[in-house]
């Protein structure tokens, strides 16, 4: 019952054979006179870890927020689902399917984890205040029905022991397992994780790689990721986009990328 | 379904359909699933056992095959043992940390054919040894998670084989009533389990106990406690410990009381405070954490509550013991007890989940008098046994009003209790295990022609009749001078103190006695934290000369106590140091039942301990490390030894002479 490693040329014949989610062409982002983007082109298939990597400005997270419409690009169009669109709000990603993390914990630290991962919900209830409020009659089953959700994910990722523990008081990597559960919350087709791993132990990465392999196979979410850990980026994803000073220098999968002179240099630093 | 009318007492099947009909309405076992309890009745139970064994015989599971149960506390795998013993099965359950190799070698020493398993992690452990185990066919998981993609020929989901059993059912009417009768065929003295024992040294011997040991011990037992179908208990402890296997699984069939299955290992006390059981075990450790956790939050509590709490603790420790014991105490100081319950006790023992306790247990290893004395004095009934695996438990136990911090209390009933010349205890108890598997020679060893086993404990009987232990007969030995040095007696003094986690003495044959000590992260972290004394990581804070004072401190009270004890005077602490790493399981220092692997721990770091007696005071070594994730790496460090003195004895025989 060995799971063989799959040869260069499936690895492609399979990243060819899925579906486009989403499409950039030609997308570029600029504040005044820094160009953050410069004319990218790339996609994300359906079911596929993709990866998006490169030195320390290289407008990774930029891109992250032209893909969650919180950054306008001025040029170039994005097609999401087949829909195209070049200008739109974050709350609009939200409700087409689109959901991230932050690279730095972004949660509501007084609240339990629970309450955070249900606010993840919250673009998905449909009674108003008032009938949340009195809980009562339509309000309640519904809450209910999210709780079941919740309580699901929470099974998911393991952390039942928290469910009721303020997320200010808890460690670190746990915060950023809080933080996958509300993005989860959301029931999202695609999953922006910006650096998931950023300061994690060793022993929590692996936790958060087991869980983000999960995801992507249990609930066949795609998953759009940023990682300066070259061994996590290289085990998990299935194509990696290579960013260095706005502009894309490589795209394909991990092989090919690794062994591209450009990412070498980007990486290891030559005189520019 | 239809329970038939009648049905014998002998095995666990029968006891289960005797419960389905006595209390089919009543829970049997409770699980938190999805954060909501969810329990299954007698009547239920009973389908469920019935489906599973059916499905299991229909992938060839029949009369004498071995089945190993491998997880975490489920009631999916409590009920394996029923599925499989009806059958005419025997279910092996096997620690869910072990390593692959350890799982490995159980499963293969026990010829094993099935293996019903909860999760992923394990069956990645059956697949990575499945080379090794050519006889293992059939493994059967419990979540389904992360196994969609794995080669299912020989791996099933634990639903599609109760699925499978039911189509059975639904097809063939006659079927019911054939496995009825196959549960009624079964006989008392069939084995019903074997139980690999962790093992202190050597590999584990798989111990064979029979329906009629279990379920005498276990009648005696409930009657001992007055144990009935509304006792409440938590499942905790691993499912593959004699003693969850009797607290969990033959106790609760037996009595017919409810078991109640935490959500996962972390969750435990928040479980355990929703449930508030009637019932419960735990081992020292369990007990000791509670108390160093609710202290160090007590620290941080308010000035009011603060002192609230240690006036009232005071005042339980004056007149709790003595109102729990039902002695004579006056109307005054129960309503001043009252008060304290009110304010402090009640509040104290509902946050640990005690508050519906009736009778709690330790085992295991030896109480802090300190710690037993907390816990009665709030009211909790906490008492001990003595009991192995071979005798399944029960041995001896303390009945209420007869509790002393230092004992294990008086033989069970049907059990008779000797100490032999060499100071060994023995008992002979129908609740004697049958043999070893496999292994004649270690029966012949442990178990006499007559029926008398060898516990390997050493012990004596006091005046009172209540049986006391020193420790195990093997690790008894002698200083140069003669003197007896009893190893475990002397660390379990030192485990006592909040500050330290675990310790080995050496001595034996040697000229004075040493000393490692684990510092406990919890507490001395806590008190590193008040300080405002940074450190990385356990080795840094162990290093620290503020701890190494504190511990000087308490190595100097237990000579100090020793001092006083005629037998044990000569053995006290001349050196000591604190170790630079926690012991640990994975690093086989600790069995699985976290007790210490004496001769392993020397063999390991024999270089420290010849620094001990060469009079050095400080050491460098290098010490190979297993990480969580099964890499190897070594870590590295000065330890440093220091001197201790030790008190005089004369002083203090003197008054014990006067006094006797």
């Amino acid at each position: 019952m060995t799971v063989m490693d799959p040869t260069l040329e499936e690895v492609k014949k399979r990243a060819e054979e899925r579906e486009v989610l989403l499409d950039l062409e030609n997308v570029s982002l600029s504040f005044g006179g820094v160009k953050a983007i410069t004319n990218i082109s790339f996609n994300i298939k359906k079911g596929e870890i993709r990866a998006i990597i490169g030195p320390n400005g290289a407008g990774k997270t930029s891109m992250l927020n032209v893909i969650n419409g919180f950054y306008q690009p001025q040029e170039g169009v994005i097609t999401f689902n087949g829909e195209k669109r070049r200008s739109m709000k974050p709350h609009l990603a939200v409700s087409q399917g689109i959901a991230r993390t932050f690279q730095n914990v972004a949660l509501f630290k007084g609240m339990s984890t629970l309450d955070n991962i249900m606010a993840g919900r919250a673009t998905r209830m449909k009674q108003n205040l008032f009938w949340q409020m009195l809980y009562w009659g339509p309000a309640q089953r519904e809450e209910i029905e999210h709780r079941k959700k919740v309580e699901e994910i929470i099974d998911f990722l393991e952390i039942q022991h928290i469910r009721r523990t303020p997320v200010g008081t808890l460690p670190y990597g746990l915060q950023k397992r809080v933080e996958l559960a509300r993005a989860l919350a959301m029931e999202p087709e695609l999953l922006l994780l910006d650096e998931p791993m950023a300061g994690m132990n060793l022993e929590e990465k692996e936790d958060m790689s087991r869980f983000i392999l999960d995801v992507n196979d249990q609930l066949g979410t795609t998953i759009a990721l940023i990682e300066h850990d070259m061994g996590v980026v290289m085990d998990l994803s299935d194509r990696v986009v290579v960013l260095d000073y706005g502009r894309k220098i490589a795209d394909g999968v991990p092989e090919e990328v690794q062994s591209n002179p450009e990412v070498i240099d980007a990486y290891l630093g030559v005189s520019h | 379904m239809q329970v038939p009318p009648s049905a014998g007492m002998d095995t666990f099947p029968q006891l289960l359909i005797r419960n389905a009909r006595e209390w089919g309405d009543r829970p049997a076992y409770r699980e938190k699933d999805l954060g909501i309890w969810q329990s299954w009745t007698w009547r239920e139970v009973l389908g469920e056992v019935r489906k599973l064994s059916l499905g299991l015989k229909s992938l060839g599971c029949k009369e004498g095959d071995k089945v190993a149960v491998i997880g975490a506390n489920r009631p999916h795998l409590y009920w394996v043992f029923a599925a499989v013993q009806a059958l005419g099965g025997i279910p092996i359950p096997v620690y869910s940390d072990s390593v692959a190799e350890e799982i490995g070698y159980v499963l293969g020493h026990a010829e094993v054919r099935f293996a019903v398993v909860e999760d992923q992690e394990q069956v990645d452990k059956l697949l990575e040894m499945s080379e090794k185990l050519p006889l293992l066919e059939h493994i059967i998981y419990e979540d389904p998670k992360g196994l969609r993609d794995y080669d299912h020929t020989s791996l099933h989901r634990y639903l599609s084989v109760q699925e499978a059993g039911q189509t059975l059912l639904d097809n063939d009417e006659k079927l019911a009533d054939d496995w009825f009768d196959a549960v009624n065929a079964g006989k008392s003295e069939d084995v019903a389990v074997i139980l690999y024992t962790s093992g202190t040294t050597g590999r584990p011997k798989g111990v064979m106990l029979t329906f009629n040991n279990l379920v005498v011990a276990v009648q005696n037992a409930n009657k001992f406690d007055n144990l009935d179908e509304n006792a409440d208990t938590v499942a905790y402890l691993p499912m593959a410990w004699v003693g969850d296997h009797v607290f969990s699984y033959a106790q609760c069939l037996t009595a017919g009381y409810c078991v109640n299955c935490p959500e996962g290992p972390e969750t435990v006390s928040i479980d355990r405070k929703e449930i508030a059981p009637t019932y419960m075990f735990a081992p020292p450790r369990v007990f000791e954490g509670m108390l160093t956790h609710i202290t160090v939050r007590m620290e941080d509590a308010g000035k009011m509550k603060k002192k609230l709490f240690d006036y009232f603790l005071a005042y339980a420790n004056q007149v709790g013991e003595r109102i729990l014991n039902g002695e004579k105490v006056s109307l005054f100081e129960r309503m001043k007890y009252a008060v304290g319950e009110f304010c402090v006790y009640g509040p104290l023992k509902n946050e640990m989940g005690f508050s519906r306790v009736r009778v709690a247990y330790t085992a295991g290893e030896a109480i802090g008098p300190e710690i037993f004395k907390f816990y009665r004095s709030i009211g909790l009934n906490l008492k001990q046994l003595y009991g192995q695996t071979e005798s399944s438990v029960f041995i001896t136990s303390q009945p209420d009003g007869q509790i002393y911090a230092d004992t294990v209390g008086v033989p069970m009933p049907d059990v008779e209790v000797k100490i032999a010349e060499s100071g060994e205890v023995m008992y002979r108890s129908p609740g004697a295990f049958l043999g070893y598997y496999k292994n004649d020679e270690a029966t012949k060893d442990t178990k006499t022609e007559d029926g008398w086993v060898h516990t390997g404990d050493a012990g004596m009987f006091l005046e009172n009749g209540h049986l006391k232990i020193i420790d195990r007969a093997k690790d008894v030995g002698k200083l140069t001078d003669g003197s007896m040095f009893a190893p475990k007696y002397i660390e379990n003094k030192l485990k006592f103190f909040p500050n330290i986690k675990e310790a080995v003495t050496f001595g034996n044959e040697r000229d004075y006695v040493c000393a490692f000590v684990n510092i406990d992260l919890v507490a001395v972290g806590n008190w590193a934290e008040r300080n405002n004394i940074a450190y990385a990581s356990y080795q840094e804070l162990a290093a620290h000369p503020d701890v190494y004072k504190t511990i000087q401190s308490h190595v100097d009270q237990v000579n100090k106590d020793l001092s006083e004890e005629p037998m044990m005077a000569g053995a006290q602490i001349k050196r000591f140091l604190v170790l630079h790493k926690e012991l640990d399981p994975d690093d086989g220092e600790l069995t699985r039942t976290q007790k210490v692997r004496r001769n392993f721990v020397a063999d390991r770091y024999a270089p420290l301990i010849e620094a001990f007696y060469a009079g050095e005071t400080s050491k460098h070594v290098v010490t190979e490390v297993t990480f969580e994730d099964g890499r190897q790496g070594t870590i590295e460090a000065t330890v440093e030894i220091r001197d201790m003195d030790t008190h005089s004895t004369k002083a203090m025989s003197a008054i014990g002479e006067a006094a006797e």
